[in-house]
């Protein structure tokens, strides 16, 4: 690996790059430090889990990661390309609209609270973004939604709104439209927090689902310990802005070695 | 039910009026009356459509684009905002003209009621735009759209419904704002009822007819805008997200 941390522009992706790299990301609101020089690498297929305590930067590091929040400093590098900003003449310089939009089209991400389209069935929210989007013919993007959808146990819903389904229903749509991309990198920001706890089930089973039968990169936010713990490849622990401790679930929720990591183990595991 | 009770309520005095109007010999003033209503409703619906669009297009500008564009949206909006619609007819039918822009009376009435009144719509239309909550606006950057097609297919769409009551009292205020046109030579129904005063001095039973007859066509405003608004809000509610 070069040492592109140095540097204060480096011109060009680190060899053999994950698919994606925080690369001394910081992020702040004001004087308030979010996220504090943050190093994460995540590579090709791999599953990630991001725990922590509220208000520790978790969530920001997907929303950076979607371009829903500008960074402060540093580079995310996705896929060996920075992603907010570009080449040209050897320096990076910010990014315009067409490579923002190339990036954004390697990830996808699932909301907390669904953001489905209200005014469309199901089956439109899938092939919304692919016809307008991906130009796709009408046919074929309501094949891929339709494929999505009974990928994701809805088959029998197709012409539902939003309104008339559960919210694990709802969030298993959300999951199908962002398939419908066909994203590289997908995101999952507590995507269970706003369920119902007998709906959880369904929407984990159909992660589950995505991470044994496509080639996708996961990164998630959850509060889910025992899905983080069966199904993630590495799970992070973030305290102030930094990430605290990390490792496979294993070594991690078994015996882990940081004091924060153990507080905030046993907080949760009483609260369960 | 509401509706019920508007409709009722606009057949009666339109009924009650056109008794009054037969019973008193209004008869003979009913059917000038009425070709100057024509000529209303006539500027009143093309006010509308141009208040629309000039307000959606102002509302857009004046959000989202470059600067330019921007401050040409607010010029618009603070100068037709700021100024008095009287003063604004005047000046398109009598200022232009000395400019080399001669236009029709009746295309003038249009022009200067349907960009007041959407400037006062451009505020509206913001309103209803920056009221989408912030989380559609995300999906839609999640899924790549560029800005205009997340307003074209996601975000108006669901703006559309919250707009609908406000819009509803703008063309009130355009039907209404419809007597000044009188002014410039166009011939509406407070034009002819100025116009028959003067030959017959039936004051009474002249504004009492062009009473009745505005407030007929300000109900149907009215009613047409309940149950635009019920069938959109049906669209959305059955989509709305909890």
């Amino acid at each position: 690996m070069t040492d592109i941390a140095k540097g204060p522009a480096p011109a060009a992706a680190p060899t053999g790059s994950p698919m994606v790299r925080f690369d001394q990301v910081t992020k702040s609101y004001g004087a308030f430090v979010v996220l504090d020089q943050l190093e994460l690498d995540v590579a090709a297929g791999e599953k990630v889990a991001i725990i922590g305590p509220s208000g520790s930067g978790k969530t920001t590091v997907l929303r950076m990661l979607m371009t829903l929040e500008p960074i402060n400093g540093g580079v995310i590098w996705v896929d060996g390309e920075p992603l907010t900003s570009m080449r040209r003449n050897g320096a990076l310089v910010p990014a315009d609209a067409r490579h923002l939009r190339r990036m954004r089209g390697k990830i996808g991400m699932v909301f907390q609270h669904f953001n489905l389209f209200p005014h469309m069935t199901a089956l439109k929210n899938c092939m919304e973004a692919p016809c307008t989007v991906l130009g796709l013919s009408k046919a074929e993007s309501e094949a891929r939604g339709r494929e999505l959808l009974v990928m994701v146990g809805l088959g029998d819903k197709l012409q539902h709104y939003p309104a008339q389904l559960s919210g694990g229903q709802q969030q298993r749509v959300a999951i199908a439209r962002a398939l419908a991309m066909r994203p590289k990198v997908m995101l999952f920001d507590e995507v269970t927090s706003a369920l119902d706890p007998e709906l959880v089930g369904e929407v984990l089973n159909v992660i589950r689902k995505l991470g044994a039968e496509l080639d996708l990169t996961m990164l998630m936010v959850t509060h889910q310990m025992g899905f983080a713990k069966e199904f993630a490849d590495r799970v992070c622990f973030f305290y102030g802005g930094k990430i605290c401790e990390q490792g496979p679930p294993a070594k991690l929720f078994g015996s882990p070695e940081n004091e924060r990591t153990r507080q905030f183990l046993r907080a949760v595991l009483e609260a369960t | 039910m509401q509706l019920r009770s508007l409709t009722v309520c606009a057949i009666i005095a339109f009924a009650a009026g056109l008794i009054v109007a037969s019973f008193a010999g209004f008869r003979e003033f009913l059917p000038g009356l009425l070709q100057g209503a024509l000529i209303t409703v006539e500027i009143t619906l093309g006010g509308c459509v141009l208040s629309v669009i000039a307000a959606v297009i102002a509302a857009l500008a004046k959000m989202y684009g470059p600067w330019p564009i921007r401050w040409l949206a607010v010029v618009y909006i603070e100068i037709f905002r700021g100024t008095s619609a009287l003063v604004q007819l005047f000046w398109l039918f009598f200022v232009l003209p000395r400019f080399g822009l001669t236009m029709e009376p009746l295309t003038v009435a249009i022009l200067a009621l349907g960009l007041n009144v959407g400037a006062y719509g451009a505020e509206v239309v913001r309103g209803a735009v920056a009221a989408v909550p912030r989380g559609q606006w995300e999906a839609t950057i999640a899924l790549n759209m560029n800005r205009a097609q997340a307003l074209r297919r996601i975000i108006l769409p669901q703006a559309v419904v919250a707009m609908i009551p406000p819009w509803g009292n703008l063309f009130i205020e355009l039907l209404k704002a419809t007597a000044i046109v009188s002014l410039i030579t166009v011939a509406d129904l407070a034009f002819r009822a100025q116009e028959m005063n003067a030959t017959t001095y039936r004051t009474v039973e002249i504004f009492s007819i062009v009473l009745v007859i505005y407030l007929a066509m300000a109900m149907l405003i009215t009613i047409g805008m309940r149950r635009l608004e019920g069938l959109a809000a049906k669209g959305l509610a059955r989509g709305r997200s909890h």
